[in-house]
């Protein structure tokens, strides 16, 4: 190409002249507005706090494996639980969720950074700041009355128990205020994918031609402004609950408990969807390129993506059944939590049909995308299963719940989450990971996940609470308890082998030049890790998978859509 | 073929017949905007939904029908300032420098005075009537939900005064046009707010 050579100057940045001192790259990477290393330290930030929340989650194990363990007292179950919960949630899906998308919109898009990069970095540290205000609280929420520590009211803080009264010491208003300043990075950076998605687009990327993963994102993005936004606004009301002594949840001056649990679910099960589009996502850019098909259906996933997000919406009373909400609302919530199945459906259909028939690669990104879809199915079934009222007011608030969100949150999010790092990893660092630990970590992880898993759910029915410190012994949980216990183990194994992994490619790893995938989007057409512009051409489009245009221009795609 | 160092040029119109002109995609402030606004609106929501939620369930007085009048001169100084608003952004688009000054200082004027009056119906609610935000659960939905708009009010009035402040220095240029419309979508919102507030409390209320 002649081109390419005049381009080889712009290259020479400070950032690729050698042996620069330290302190200038750490200053570098602190006020940088690039999309690719806002990206990075968003998913470095939030696997550090998956490794503290695995950590929780492990004490927990450990407490409940076998009965009348005094491993840990109820006082720091309560808070394990609470910070596990939270943490997860808000400080490792959706970091790690929007780092990828940070990453990855502009690229596929063939733009050079976000609409607004100043915003994106203000997202990003406002996020940040919100997760390390949450964990001082173990140090800093004594206050004065000596009361409290971290937070110990549960993921989704129930009213009362957050009034001051209950909750005395400042340990709930961390947790408000962690929760309300990562809803203010959320919608910053959800608005900066939308405006990025519809006003950055290069030439001939229409919205359809958009690759799915950036359709995804879109809807996701759209749905945090309408789900994240509630929950500020819950915060702010608790906050004046409980600083200026206001009534909203105070049952004493009239005020609701019900209303509490209303507004924290009209956020908290589109949530869900917040955080599994984007599994979604990338599933769809992987299981195309290692099957060597294009997308089967692409309308048809664009379209169940978006009713996914509208239906979403509708559905956040399914937490609330054992509330007793009257014969009329439960079977509006029963309905409308069934038809979300349908558009899921639809995807899972969409994607078997992508793998049928073509010559399908089993590289680790590719099994955990098999891993991913086997495990979604099943989170879809318990998820129906729990979305018929009478089945959920024998199960509610047991074991069985904690097992079926579960399934949903590490079977199918998790797995879409390593797919997408074995998937994208030899483009943000120029080197392949080791299939071999691939392997290792695949293996290791899926029988972790299923032995605590798929065994978590007999206790539930079997009548095990969740959120109980510990259990007589004769009741049949014990041994079931230890199993789970035990997949715990593994799984922390699989996870630290793919942490080596991580850590040992970026030394060792295998080149990976442009494209070691053979795909197709536009991605794939930078050099690998990306140059700080992203491309020095703007490049132009005319069909849904331009490098495959580019690989074979006697058969472009063009024709075909 | 390709220099492993830099990008691989796409060029669509390397390929068949040359790519479609022209390609132009909205403004990213009005649609960065869109955004905000669609989530402002989710907060607000909550809020009305709260209020309305608990209107006449308060467990003890004053009620709105004892206390609330309807504040019909600050309504139409602060709807009355969309106008003007919008008035601004349309001389600035014709480079009417001097008329987009002055239509700035209307709408900052207009804005303020909406403000002094929900300043003095708070003075009266607290000092004569003896309602806070902890009386009831009146108190509470009503001083937060009118708060929190009075709080928009205070945002968009510090960035109309910004924006007034420039162009007395004629800072302000045509070519900003597009932004002092993305402000003017805000300040659109804040009062369309108002009127919902408005129904809500004073109308639906009391």
């Amino acid at each position: 190409m002649s081109t390419t050579t005049a381009i080889e100057g712009i290259d020479e940045t400070q950032a690729s002249l050698p042996g620069r001192p330290p302190m200038n790259v750490i200053l570098e990477w602190l006020t940088t507005v690039d999309h690719k290393k806002i990206g990075l330290m968003y998913i470095g930030y939030a696997l550090i706090f998956l490794l503290v929340a695995g950590a929780q989650a492990m004490v927990m194990r450990i407490q409940l494996a076998v009965p009348n363990n005094h491993f840990v007292s109820p006082q720091v179950f309560n808070r394990l639980f609470t910070m596990h919960g939270t943490t997860m949630v808000f400080f490792v899906g959706m970091p790690i969720l929007f780092g990828f998308g940070n990453y990855l919109v502009p690229l596929m898009i063939g733009a050079r950074d976000m609409a607004f990069p100043r915003l994106n970095a203000f997202s990003f540290w406002i996020s940040a700041f919100a997760g390390l205000m949450l964990y001082f609280s173990y140090f800093g929420a004594n206050g004065l009355s000596g009361a409290g520590s971290a937070p110990d009211v549960g993921w989704f803080a129930y009213a009362p128990l957050t009034a001051r009264v209950f909750s005395p010491g400042h340990s709930t208003d961390y947790w408000t205020l962690a929760i309300f300043l990562s809803g203010v990075g959320s919608i910053g950076t959800a608005l900066n994918i939308v405006t990025t998605t519809i006003c950055m687009r290069c030439k001939g990327m229409k919205m359809t031609r958009m690759p799915l993963l950036v359709w995804l994102y879109l809807v996701m993005s759209s749905l945090v402004f309408v789900t994240i936004s509630p929950l500020t606004a819950a915060q702010i009301m608790l906050t004046l609950d409980r600083y200026l002594g206001s009534h909203f949840f105070d049952t004493q001056a009239g005020g609701s408990a019900v209303l509490w649990m209303h507004f924290f679910w009209i956020f908290g099960h589109p949530e869900v969807y917040v955080l599994v589009l984007p599994a979604f996502a990338f599933v769809n850019e992987i299981v195309p390129v290692f099957s060597r098909k294009a997308i089967f259906g692409y309308p048809a996933m664009v379209a169940a993506s978006v009713g996914i997000g509208f239906i979403s919406l509708s559905v956040w009373a399914h937490h609330m059944f054992t509330v007793g909400m009257g014969a009329g609302a439960n079977t509006f919530f029963v309905f409308a939590t069934m038809v979300i199945s349908v558009p899921t459906g639809i995807k899972i259909f969409n994607w078997l049909a992508t793998i049928w028939g073509g010559k399908v690669i089993f590289a680790s990104p590719m099994m955990f995308c098999v891993g991913f879809l086997f495990q979604f199915l099943i989170a879809g079934l318990t998820g129906i299963m729990l979305s018929a009222a009478p089945f959920d007011w024998q199960l509610g608030n047991s074991y069985f719940v904690v097992a079926h969100f579960h399934y949903v949150l590490v079977g199918a999010i998790l797995f879409a989450i390593f797919a997408a790092f074995y998937y994208w990893y030899p483009k943000i660092t120029g080197r392949m990971m080791s299939e071999k630990l691939a392997r290792w970590h695949f293996w290791l992880f899926i029988i972790g996940f299923h032995l605590t898993f798929d065994f978590m759910h007999i206790p539930g029915l079997l009548g095990m609470p969740r959120r109980i410190y510990t259990y007589e012994a004769g009741r049949g949980w014990g041994t079931l308890n230890m199993i789970v216990g035990i997949g715990a183990v593994f799984q922390a194994a699989g996870l630290l082998v793919f942490v080596y992994n991580l850590v040992r490619s970026y030394y060792k790893g295998k080149e990976a030049g442009h494209d070691p995938w053979d795909a197709w989007t536009l991605e794939w057409s930078t050099p690998s890790p990306p140059p700080d512009y992203n491309f020095a051409i703007p490049p132009s489009v005319k069909s849904r998978r331009p490098l495959w245009d580019l690989k074979h221009p006697e058969d472009p795609d063009a024709d075909y859509e | 073929m390709m220099r492993d160092a830099s990008t691989i040029p796409i060029d669509a119109g390397a390929i068949g017949e040359p790519a479609e002109t022209p390609w132009t995609l909205p403004y990213r402030g009005t649609v960065g905007m869109a955004c905000l606004i669609l989530a402002e609106a989710a907060i607000f929501i909550i809020f009305v939904v709260a209020y309305i939620y608990y209107i006449g369930k308060s467990l003890s007085g004053p009620t709105p029908a004892q206390v609330l009048e309807l504040p019909i001169f600050g309504t139409v100084c602060l709807l009355s300032s969309s106008l003007t608003v919008h008035f601004a952004v349309s001389a600035l688009r014709k480079g009417k420098m001097r008329q987009c000054t002055l239509q700035l200082a209307a709408t900052v004027l207009l804005g303020s005075i909406f403000l002094v009056t929900t300043a003095r119906e708070w003075y009266h609610l607290i000092h004569d009537e003896g309602l806070t935000i902890q009386t009831n659960l009146f108190g509470t939905t009503y001083y937060s939900l009118v708060g929190l708009h009075a709080t928009h009010v205070v945002v968009g009035l510090t960035m109309l005064s910004l924006v007034l402040g420039c162009s007395l220095f004629g800072l302000v240029k045509e070519e900003h046009s597009e932004k002092l419309e993305v402000l003017s979508l805000y300040w659109h919102f804040v009062d369309a707010v108002w009127v919902v507030v408005f129904l809500v409390v004073y109308v639906l209320g009391r």
